[in-house]
């Protein structure tokens, strides 16, 4: 960005900080989706390897089955879980749905269309990805 | 180039360190800080925070305001992070002794706290902001256009935006795409979408029809908490989006 146009870039678009819950979960949307996009890619590299036959496919199926791996795995869980929830969440949203009514404001102004719906949307995204890693990180530790 | 001042005078009241963003884009390299200190009761504003600068110390700040009093759209800037009206924003609701101002972001500096705002008035101007239909209630034989209470409040929330431009210096996608409509252009497109005797429904979805039109916003609602009249651009946004598909006719 140049400085005179003045804008606040990728720093000022990925900073969560100041807007609420509701950025947060903008925020997280784009690095879940970042995430899974490059699990995507590593996840075809992966099978791929069914090529160079069994031992080729077990080899590289150890990798995933060390305890980095095992992270990896369970931080994919939460991604996944996050941006499908959050997501159904935003596609309602983006339809008009539960984003509340046009009315005439009434001061402190809090806008409707950040209702108590939509953050019980994004709360239970986060606490249903967090159980959902626990629970891979339980079968996957507790093996 | 950093210089703290003080009114030794004004014993009565409270006092914090006013910093100012500076920058003149003819003649600086880059952005810095002036500090000053400021009195200030439980009602002065940042806006009489910034002028009482003007007056007593440095008069070359540069800051644009006029009504004093959130009706004008003048005077918005970052203050302490977050893009605010100075007029509307009381130095006693921050709850901080330090406060730092500086121009809103994702408009060009002409100088100091002083935005450009020809990009917000453009785009404004080209979703159409008026009612678009062949006939006109100016006439003298014509009849006025007639509409419910239910109809009014369709859109006159939207009617009460007065183009501040906090909302587009709030929202991300307008952080890194200098393309993107924007929230404020959106919102008004969705006013007079929404406007019963209004007939220009299908020429405006088509401008905002675009890769840098309405799709490009993603639900963030910063737009919205920042917004100082209650207009809730995010809402129109997402309704107007019901229209475009098919959730709503």
């Amino acid at each position: 960005m140049t400085q005179d146009e003045h804008k606040e870039g990728f720093k000022g678009m990925a900073n969560p900080s100041r807007y609420g819950i509701e950025r947060v979960a903008y925020w997280l949307m784009r690095l879940s989706g970042l995430g899974l996009l490059a699990y995507f890619i590593g996840h075809i590299y992966e099978t791929s390897n069914i090529l160079r036959g069994r031992v080729g496919w077990n080899e590289f199926l150890e990798l995933t089955q060390t305890t980095e791996g095992h992270i990896v795995l369970a931080i994919v869980i939460a991604m996944c879980v996050f941006h499908t929830v959050n997501g159904i969440r935003v596609m309602l949203g983006h339809g008009g749905v539960g984003v509340g009514k046009p009315a005439r404001p009434d001061y402190p102004y809090d806008p409707a269309s950040q209702n108590y719906r939509h953050k019980i949307g994004i709360y239970s995204a986060i606490i249903l990805a967090a159980i959902a890693m626990m629970y891979g990180l339980a079968v996957m530790f507790g093996e | 180039m950093a210089q703290v001042s003080s009114i030794a005078d004004d014993q009565s009241s409270k006092s914090i360190t006013l910093r100012i963003a500076r920058y003149n884009p003819e003649k600086d390299s880059e952005r810095q800080f002036m500090e000053f200190t400021v009195p200030y009761e439980k009602w002065t504003t940042v806006l009489e925070a910034i002028l009482d600068v003007k007056k007593h110390f440095d008069h070359s700040v540069a800051v644009r305001y006029s009504c004093r009093q959130a009706t004008c759209g003048s005077c918005g800037m970052i203050i302490n992070g977050k893009p605010r009206l100075a007029c509307f924003t009381k130095i006693s609701e921050l709850d901080s002794n330090i406060v730092t101002v500086e121009p809103m972001n994702n408009f060009p500096i002409i100088r100091d706290l002083a935005v450009k705002f020809e990009r917000l008035f453009d785009t404004h101007h080209k979703i159409k902001p008026y009612l678009d239909r062949d006939d006109t209630e100016l006439e003298s034989d014509a009849k006025e256009f007639l509409q419910s209470p239910e109809e009014l409040e369709q859109y006159i929330q939207f009617a009460n935006c007065i183009k501040c431009g906090l909302c587009n210096s709030a929202c991300p996608t307008m952080a890194t795409d200098s393309s993107f409509v924007g929230p404020q252009a959106l919102a008004q497109a969705y006013r007079y979408v929404a406007d019963s005797r209004d007939k220009g429904k299908d020429s405006r979805l088509k401008i905002i029809d675009d890769s840098h039109g309405i799709w490009r916003c993603h639900f963030a609602g910063s737009c919205s908490q920042v917004c100082p009249k209650g207009v809730d651009p995010a809402m129109g946004i997402q309704l107007l989006r019901g229209y475009m598909l098919g959730f709503r006719s």
